[in-house]
């Protein structure tokens, strides 16, 4: 066990800046990445459905 | 589709689709999962480096990233060079599902590098052929995104878009060997094939653990903006039409 309390987790020997502004980005984008992705494809089905409505748009 | 077709049968769109809305959601589980496990051992199992302190612990999301950007880039010009070549619009469309996630890579192995830089080096950024490398990759995603949405023929645009990824592949062996070509500031390779290696094994494991889940949740999330992808250019066909009457 390399940690005693959750703050000298959080301190990181020091270097809780740099571990965790590394690691707080990172995983910020990987949660985000994946509901804008969703997000697209929601938006593509709703797309086709709008033009099946219309008839032979394209 | 009630039964496996056969592997190149994904070529199409349409069992592409079938099998990545089959696919994404256990690939995002496998990526959770080794992620939850890499970083267990990351933080708790691996000890504190000697001479480092605990700022190397960056590593375990810097190297995968990194490897993800070039691997990435690879595939996104292999697959554009690919639909270009053999007139296979999934390919294409796969090049372009590529691009996002390849950039946020490279753009995630160069914001780590910059804060193990900073404490380790003591500066965000030099002037390093490998760091200079990197950034020329993330320049060449972000021209191959803006030159295929800048044309507005679709195949035209795929085309252009090829010969970009296509000539910029160059620059992928100049980062990866960059460290032994020029003898600069970043570091040599972490991992060799040839030799063990110099770190120790809960430092190496945690690292391999965290790409498993890198490689599944870029498989996971280019999936699935490959299938949005597909939506949005095959919207005339009758599948995708009776697809979205289905999943509406």
């Amino acid at each position: 066990m390399n940690w005693n309390s959750a703050s000298d987790f959080f301190a990181m020997g020091g270097y809780g800046l740099y571990v965790w502004g590394s690691y707080g980005v990172t995983a910020t984008w990987m949660l985000l990445e994946p509901v804008l992705a969703a997000r697209r494809h929601r938006a593509a089905l709703q797309a086709v459905r709008e033009t099946e409505n219309e008839g032979e748009e394209r | 589709m009630k039964n496996l077709p056969r592997l190149f049968y994904f070529a199409a769109p349409s069992r592409f689709y079938w099998l990545a809305s089959k696919a994404v959601p256990w690939l995002y589980a496998i990526a959770a999962a080794f992620a939850v496990w890499g970083l267990y051992v990351g933080f708790f199992v691996a000890p504190t480096d000697a001479t480092q302190g605990d700022s190397y612990r960056i590593i375990f999301i810097h190297v995968p990233a990194a490897w993800m950007s070039m691997v990435i880039y690879l595939a996104m010009a292999g697959w554009a060079a690919f639909g270009w070549a053999a007139n296979a619009r999934l390919a294409s469309m796969m090049a372009r599902a590529l691009a996002p996630t390849g950039a946020a890579f490279t753009f995630l192995a160069l914001w780590t590098g910059a804060f193990w830089g900073k404490p380790t080096w003591g500066a965000w950024w030099v002037w390093d052929a490998r760091l200079t490398s990197e950034l020329i990759l993330l320049f060449l995603y972000l021209g191959f995104m803006a030159l295929v949405e800048a044309i507005d023929d679709t195949r035209r645009a795929d085309h252009a878009g090829a010969l970009l990824a296509i000539v910029g592949a160059v620059n992928v062996p100049i980062i990866y060997f960059s460290v032994r070509w020029w003898n600069t500031l970043h570091q040599g390779s972490s991992i060799s094939m040839t030799a063990a290696p110099k770190m120790a094994h809960a430092m190496v494991e945690a690292m391999l653990l965290m790409t498993v889940a890198f490689w599944a949740y870029a498989f996971a999330v280019v999936f699935r903006r490959c299938s949005a992808i597909v939506l949005e250019r095959e919207r005339g066909a009758d599948w995708v039409q009776a697809l979205a009457r289905k999943e509406g």
